[in-house]
């Protein structure tokens, strides 16, 4: 039986459009895109041109620091646009699909044979070693440093999230090889961590892990806080973050010897008429699953992830390379609500108690319903922040940016994500994901 | 409605860069956001937002503080027509307190938000609404004959001294509100306290006139046990403005001279349960107020000297403004310890050192404003402290990772 740990902080945000659990289909799409701004913490550097013809697998660009981190190209086909921004920087990297593609073949391997140097390798020449990700700075892991620890989260506890369990189904082979050449990356252990809710055996009866099993709110699923109640990061320390979904990708790679980025997605949101599960590969343009099955009439907001750490995309916008969910809720912009401060309507909602709170879904749009303030509520934070770290100071720290007083309150353990639902309750509508971002990144260019 | 925002958006215009109006852009959009929620959605991070803004936030407050007000107000009628020797009807005596109470309301919140509107201005920032919280606390807190141009002067003094120079709401180290009562209390002392300013005894915009009747004295409870002659507790009564002894209950409910808001404490009570139960205000904060005050008055009661050292503590809670500070003032969470543990150090110190200045201090009996000014000034070394206790934690930890 798994050590439980019960998280008592948090928030589940009652939202509707949960998708149901039916797979409804696979999506393709002419053209995929890659925006290799999703892998945070890389400088991106081409390794195809214009009319390069690539197959699944094969890299697209790669690291400039760490030249052997390579990408890999969700489908085979024909590079037909590299869109640039402002300073050149890379955008996306458009790929002609063909009908059915071609896989790059990487070569079955047997994990218990393989050293820990050879396992990496093979991660890294696959394209896909950006599964991997680190804390401190939740960057994409870098490679040559050792990881005192991995740690993964087997369920998301975020709003509208989907079930892992309905994900992983079938692909329980593919888990226990992925988590097995993890093993091997580390000399310390690697933690999986479960939900009360969790009910696949790949998962409850993983092999060579040590299981946790968490039960509690949103955000009981996140990875910075399991680690923070199982064994916090120290200031030196360096460990590695997964989810089950992408595990799977690893093992994928060692029981076929193929880079296939296909994720099973949930359709969710309260603007989304039929809700449901569908497979596809990141990149994929998500147009024909929106098409005809959204409100229609009022602006809408689409967002690639959940509605609190999820992208903004457009109604063209591609699946990106994290996600697992896309969630449509109204923008919002064309709503003017007269005396909002002094609404009575059942339609608002709020953590605290200066609305009535009922039992119901809520629909909730985009808007951020008040202006910015500086911080003023106390104890706000913290009710949604269940690591042993002062959130609200943390903040503060970051905004000064004071390197000590980061260090001392704990900035290497979290990630912009835990923060989102501080972000959310934020009486004074503060972008805190932005400044723990921006905060983390000026650390690591400092310090590294 | 949609006339309306039909015309703010035909306006908008003259107020933005470049618009003639440009300067009063703040006040325009302090306005908007006032009729309207602001339609801006999410650019980065979460997708939704919590439906509470600070908007909302002092709302809340305001309306905690509505039950304290109407009681106050009510007060002051009854005080003034028993002072005259008149009866009257219930709402004559309402609607006398209420004119007598708006003009120090209207001042208040005229220079007040004046003030803030310019700052608005000047800093290019939105109106904090703060001081909506503060323009109400003020005229409660001060004696219903404390003359309006005091008030402004006090109202000025703590916005631009107390909040302004330290960046704003949010950033202020004491009490906005406090500190006019204090500015009040140290410039103007014959204003402030002793007999003669908690009951009106002249009319109001010529309503209630009359002559004060014999025997009359304006003297608070609290007032009257700091100056008696009393050897001990058993031999002091406590008397109304006409002699009349006075209840518990007239003093739960507010029938006695005091400034509008602290009287009934009934009526703040009221308030608290409103604060707690939208979780506006701290329970933390407020119950350990009183436990530091029930610790102090029972120290106090045991090695008692006089009448005041004698008091019960529930006197303590029900006189001057104990229970309105503990409840509207210390719970002011950006002047307050901000950590929970801070909290209860903070509040019970505050309850602490009110009864202890009430008891020590021979010439004014109310220590519940130093109190919380004094413990505003060790907030944030409370606060230092709980959270110091966070970081050596994890320093131990990383020290013990790093040894192995």
């Amino acid at each position: 039986m798994a050590n439980r740990i019960k998280i008592k902080k948090g928030l589940q945000i009652p939202l509707l459009g949960v998708s149901d659990e039916t797979l409804r289909g696979e999506i393709t799409s002419e053209f995929v895109r890659i925006c290799p701004e999703d892998f945070h913490g890389i400088t991106p550097k081409l390794a195809v041109k214009v009319g390069d013809t690539v197959k699944a697998g094969t890299a697209l660009f790669y690291d400039k620091n760490h030249a052997d981190m390579l990408f890999a190209s969700p489908v085979s086909g024909v590079i037909t646009e590299i869109e640039r921004g402002a300073k050149r920087r890379i955008l996306n990297i458009v790929i002609k699909a063909d009908s059915s593609s071609i896989y790059e073949d990487f070569g079955k391997k047997k994990v218990a044979s393989l050293s820990a140097d050879e396992v990496k390798k093979s991660i890294l020449d696959a394209g896909i070693w950006f599964v991997i990700r680190q804390r401190p700075y939740d960057v994409v892991a870098n490679p040559s440093k050792q990881p005192r620890d991995i740690f993964i989260t087997a369920f998301d506890s975020a709003p509208l999230a989907p079930s892992y369990d309905f994900l992983l189904k079938g692909q329980e082979e593919e888990l226990q090889t992925g988590l097995d050449a993890l093993a091997k990356l580390t000399a310390g252990k690697v933690y999986l961590s479960i939900g009360k809710q969790t009910t696949n055996k790949g998962l409850r009866e993983a092999q060579h892990v040590v299981i946790n099993e968490f039960d509690g709110p949103h955000p009981a699923g996140n990875v910075g806080v399991q680690i923070n109640k199982l064994k916090p990061v120290n200031r030196g320390e360096t460990v590695w973050t997964l989810n089950a979904l992408d595990v799977v990708i690893i093992g994928r790679l060692f029981n076929k010897g193929i880079v296939d980025l296909t994720r099973t997605i949930a359709l969710t949101g309260s603007e989304v008429k039929q809700t449901g599960y569908y497979r596809m590969v990141i990149g994929t343009e998500l147009k024909s699953l929106f098409s005809n099955n959204v409100t229609e009439g009022i602006s809408l907001r689409y967002i690639s992830g959940n509605p609190l750490t999820g992208r903004k995309i457009d109604a063209h916008g591609v699946l990106r390379a994290y996600n697992s969910q896309v969630t449509v809720i109204p923008e919002g912009d064309d709503v003017h609500e007269a005396f909002g401060w002094a609404s009575l309507s059942p339609k608002r909602y709020s953590a605290g108690g200066t609305y009535a709170r009922l039992k119901k879904a809520y629909r909730l749009d985009a808007r951020t319903l008040g202006g910015p303030r500086a911080i003023i509520v106390s104890n706000e934070y913290d009710k949604v922040f269940p690591m042993d770290i002062y959130p609200e100071q943390l903040i503060k720290a970051i905004m000064a940016f004071n390197i000590d007083k980061m260090e001392a309150l704990g900035i290497y353990e979290v990630a912009p994500e835990d923060f989102a639902l501080c972000e959310f309750v934020d009486t004074s509508k503060l972008e805190l994901q932005h400044i723990v971002r921006t905060g983390l990144d000026l650390l690591r260019k400092e310090m590294e | 409605m949609k006339a309306l925002k039909k015309y703010l958006d035909k306006i908008k215009p003259n107020f933005e860069e470049g618009g003639k109006l440009h300067w009063l852009y703040s006040t325009y959009d302090a306005f908007e956001t006032f009729l309207f929620v602001p339609n801006t959605t999410s650019k980065t991070g979460v997708h939704i937002h919590d439906a509470r803004d600070s908007k909302r936030t002092m709302i809340i407050v305001i309306l905690a503080l509505v039950p304290a007000l109407l009681v106050g107000m009510y007060n002051v009628g009854l005080q003034h027509y028993m002072a005259v020797g008149q009866d009257v009807t219930l709402l004559t005596r309402f609607v006398y307190g209420l004119i007598a109470m708006l003009p120090l309301i209207v001042v208040s919140y005229v220079v007040g938000l004046g003030i803030e509107f310019a700052m608005a201005q000047v800093k290019k920032e939105e109106v904090a609404e703060g001081y909506l919280v503060s323009g109400m606390l003020i005229p409660m807190i001060v004696p219903i004959d404390t003359p309006l141009w005091m008030v402004a002067i006090a109202v000025a003094f703590s916005v631009i001294f107390a909040k302004e120079v330290f960046g704003g709401t949010g950033y202020n180290i004491f009490n906005v509100a406090l500190i006019a009562r204090a500015f009040l209390f140290f410039s103007y002392p014959t204003k402030m306290s002793g007999d003669q300013v908690w009951v009106r005894t002249a009319d109001t915009f010529g309503m209630g006139g009359g002559t004060v009747i014999d025997g009359y004295s304006g003297a608070t409870p609290l007032g009257q046990i700091a100056t008696t002659d009393a050897g001990g507790f058993g031999e002091f009564a406590f008397r109304g403005i006409t002699g009349q002894s006075l209840s518990i209950s007239d003093m739960f409910f507010g029938f006695i001279p005091g400034s509008v808001g602290e009287v009934s404490t009934f009526a703040i009570l009221l308030g608290a349960l409103i604060l707690i139960v939208t979780g506006v205000g701290s329970w933390k904060t407020m119950l350990s107020v009183f436990l530091g005050g029930l610790v102090a008055a029972l120290l106090v009661n045991s090695f008692a000297q006089n009448a005041m050292m004698e008091m019960p503590v529930y006197y303590h809670f029900l006189l001057g403004g104990f229970a309105f500070g503990a409840v509207f003032m210390a719970t002011d969470p950006v002047t307050s310890a901000r950590t929970e543990k801070g909290k209860w150090i903070f509040g019970f110190f505050i309850g602490l050192l009110a009864v202890a200045i009430r008891v020590f201090n021979p010439g004014y009996p109310e220590g519940m404003m130093l109190a919380i000014l004094f413990m505003n000034a060790f907030a944030p070394l409370i606060d230092f402290y709980v959270i110091d206790a966070n970081i050596k934690r994890r320093a131990k930890r990383a020290a013990a990772a790093n040894a192995i």
